[in-house]
């Protein structure tokens, strides 16, 4: 049965690291749901972390394959277990004054914070577990989103 | 000591032992050729007529040597000619550096003048691929590219050096290199111990070996492991020579052009174990019937192999010989003097064999089994794409590794040629066969050119049987007989052809022709040219069709056109 795996990646921060992992999903055609990534505390390491889904025997396969390619230092199953996992999406919405008044009531309800504020419409931005970002995201829809962007799954393993 | 960039790259080809490499010049590697000319006392440069012809060559030098081959292209074309060569390297584990021009760091990304991201292109097909942009970084990548390309499973490694880094002069310290030594293993001892302990409960296990045991070195270890459990070994294409062919536990080659003998022994064994492979489609055809009675066990390198084609019950992860070795040492003499007498009936009752109406006319199976005599079975062999590469697996018999060399993976048409410069020229003691078809000479044949001027005295083979063959086997079985530009007719004059080349060429029609051409060719201590005229119905047999249970193989194809 095919299912939604998150998976954490160290790897030396060379040029064209990413194009290594997305060429190796394409040519394999592994799934790619969401991708995150960036630099962490050591300039010369880059951490992704990677949505997919497939059954058992591809999730063991794509571990092997990333794990085999050079850049790449360490590969991770993040589980709800032994990981925290978080989103963060940035929203802009609302038509009207009388709706941003709503809207600022959502907001508070998920604790969101307001980051930018024009005549008609309101920028939001929430970080959470996936699930609350979707909650929120339905919620905000009645109101008219302008534009939005989720950051992807990032993961981290707990100690 | 300060050196140009083109002198550290050649510095560091002689850190890591490399004498010879095969090449083509061009815009964007005028400073390396430049080098190169410095260098030619130390390093020798094949030019060959075509880049491919180079990469095949660096490819087949390192088939042939176990060594590192190299070949080096200008910018775009160069570069992109390259990539046939290195994605056949990719497909059979092979380890070479190709090392490619490009335009200046400045111009990078402006569509200059035979620029081309080959980097970006060779990803999929190399182990590793860089482009330098620093000339501080310029000996040790070069360093780490042939780490990469030896380190596990072998591999191509691309490296990309833009003209200006060439030009600029650097720093240059001379560093002693270690080969990489890959003679350790993974798996953990309980590992070893359960598949001692199915060996030694097994009443019918079967061996099975690819290219790993010959990248490995592993063909003593192997031998051995052969005689402890006393088991049928079979081989891919890419295993010939890693168990000797003429030892009589050899049941020969598994899968589509398999012998009946291996098929019915998988089919029947309780304990099949694959080592030094990747369980190819070629091999294992119908997934669900491949040796539906036995517990299967995967020894490899690479781990991402196992479970990737077909699913194991065991796996033991680590260099072939390390593994075969540790095995060797718990394992005491088994004996399994019932299933051997099966496998010598069966070897018996289906031989391979080309069927008996062909009379007079000369067949692949008479040539090749008279090559076979008269060469000992020690020569060299390499191959095309095709019937005719079958043919040199089935009748030739391999006894030792690195004998037979042929593009097994991505079975690349034209790949033959060029593969016996280069591996002529690494092994210049041993004599040098390159079998083809008369479709696959055509693709490459300008590499006469390099054979001729270099003097590199390999013998092209050339069956000629006016089609292409494979593929008319197949329109004949499953298309009909609708043979859509297959028949090729072209009505070349080979003698003229060989000749304009200056090399001396000999034609095959009957044969009561074939041992008195053979002899006279290999007498020759320059490039020879035999055409051998062939029936152009002549099948490979047995054959499993793709995807097919491997246990059913075609014996007989009629060929009742009219």
């Amino acid at each position: 049965m095919p299912k939604k795996h998150v998976l954490s990646i160290l790897m030396d921060n060379n040029s064209g690291v990413m194009l290594r992992i997305a060429g190796l999903f394409s040519r394999r055609g592994y799934n790619i749901e969401s991708i995150a990534a960036a630099q962490t505390e050591n300039p010369d390491v880059v951490r992704m972390t990677i949505v997919t889904n497939g059954d058992a025997d591809t999730l063991e396969q794509i571990d092997k394959q990333l794990s085999k390619l050079v850049d790449v230092r360490e590969v991770r199953v993040m589980t709800s277990e032994n990981s925290v996992k978080r989103e963060h999406v940035i929203i802009q919405a609302g038509n009207s004054e009388e709706n941003c008044a709503s809207l600022i009531q959502v907001a508070n309800l998920f604790r969101a914070n307001i980051i930018n504020v024009s005549e008609q419409s309101l920028m939001l931005e929430l970080t959470g577990k996936p699930r609350k970002i979707d909650a929120f995201i339905q919620l905000v829809k009645p109101f008219g989103i302008k534009k939005m962007m989720r950051s992807g799954l990032l993961a981290l393993e707990r100690e | 000591m300060k050196l140009t960039g083109a002198q550290i790259i050649l510095e560091c080809l002689l850190e890591q032992g490399v004498d010879t490499v095969f090449g083509y010049p061009g815009g964007s590697v005028l400073n390396l050729y430049d080098a190169i000319y410095e260098y030619r006392d130390r390093i020798r440069h094949v030019l060959t007529a075509h880049e491919q012809g180079a990469a095949h060559a660096a490819d087949g030098y390192a088939r042939a040597t176990g060594k590192t081959g190299v070949c080096i292209a200008t910018s775009g074309p160069g570069a992109t000619n390259l990539v046939t060569g290195i994605a056949t390297a990719h497909m059979d584990s092979i380890p070479i550096v190709a090392i490619t021009g490009n335009v200046p760091v400045s111009s990078l990304g402006l569509d200059s003048f035979q620029e081309v991201d080959i980097t970006g292109i060779t990803m999929p097909i190399t182990k590793y691929n860089f482009i330098i942009k620093d000339i501080a970084d310029l000996a040790d990548t070069i360093r780490r590219a042939f780490e990469i390309a030896n380190t596990g499973r072998p591999g191509p490694v691309l490296v990309d050096i833009p003209k200006d880094i060439t030009a600029n002069t650097y720093e240059y310290t001379r560093r002693e290199i270690v080969k990489p030594d890959n003679y350790s293993g993974l798996a953990a001892d309980a590992e070893y111990e359960q598949v001692a302990e199915l060996i030694r409960s097994a009443k019918k296990p079967f061996l099975y070996t690819g290219g790993g045991i010959i990248s490995s070195g592993a063909d003593q270890a192997m031998k051995k492991f052969a005689e402890l459990v006393d088991a049928p070994v079979s081989s891919s294409l890419m295993g010939q020579g890693g168990f000797d062919n003429t030892d009589p536990r050899y049941v020969g080659m598994l899968g589509m052009h398999g012998t009946v003998a291996s098929s019915k022994a998988v089919s029947e064994c309780d304990l099949f174990i694959g080592i030094g492979t990747r369980f190819s489609d070629r091999v294992i055809g119908d997934i669900v019937s491949f040796a539906p009675k036995a517990k299967i066990v995967h020894i490899d390198i690479d781990p991402a192999e196992v479970n990737k084609n077909i699913k194991v019950d065991y796996q033991l992860i680590g260099d072939v010989r390390y593994v075969l070795d540790h095995l060797n040492l718990m394992l005491e003499q088994q004996s399994h003097s019932d299933w051997m007498d099966r496998i010598k009936e069966w070897k018996k009752e289906f031989p391979l064999h080309v069927a008996e109406e062909y009379g007079e006319l000369v067949t692949p199976q008479y040539v090749l089994e008279t090559l076979d005599e008269l060469t000992g079975g020690d020569a060299i062999i390499t191959t095309e794409v095709g019937q005719h590469q079958m043919w040199a697996a089935q009748y030739y018999d391999f006894k030792a590794p690195r004998h037979f060399i042929s593009s097994g993976g991505l079975g690349t048409m034209g790949y033959g040629l060029g593969a016996s410069l280069g591996a002529q020229v690494g092994r210049p003691d041993k004599q040098v066969i390159n079998v083809a078809g008369d479709g696959s000479f055509h693709m490459n044949c300008n590499e006469l050119v390099t054979a001729y001027k270099h003097n590199i005295p390999i013998i092209e083979l050339l069956f000629n049987n006016n089609v292409l063959g494979m593929v008319r086997q197949w329109q004949r079985l499953f298309y009909g007989k609708r043979f859509s530009q297959t028949t090729l007719d072209r009505n070349t004059d080979y003698m003229k052809l060989a000749e304009a080349y200056h090399i001396p060429a000999y034609r095959i029609t009957k044969k009561e022709e074939v041992r008195d051409v053979l002899q006279k060719a290999l007498a020759h201590d320059t490039p020879v040219f035999v055409e051998c005229v062939i029936d152009q119905d002549i099948n490979v047999l047995p054959m499993v069709p793709a995807g097919a249970a491997i246990d059913k193989p075609i014996l007989d194809i009629k060929i009742d056109d009219e």
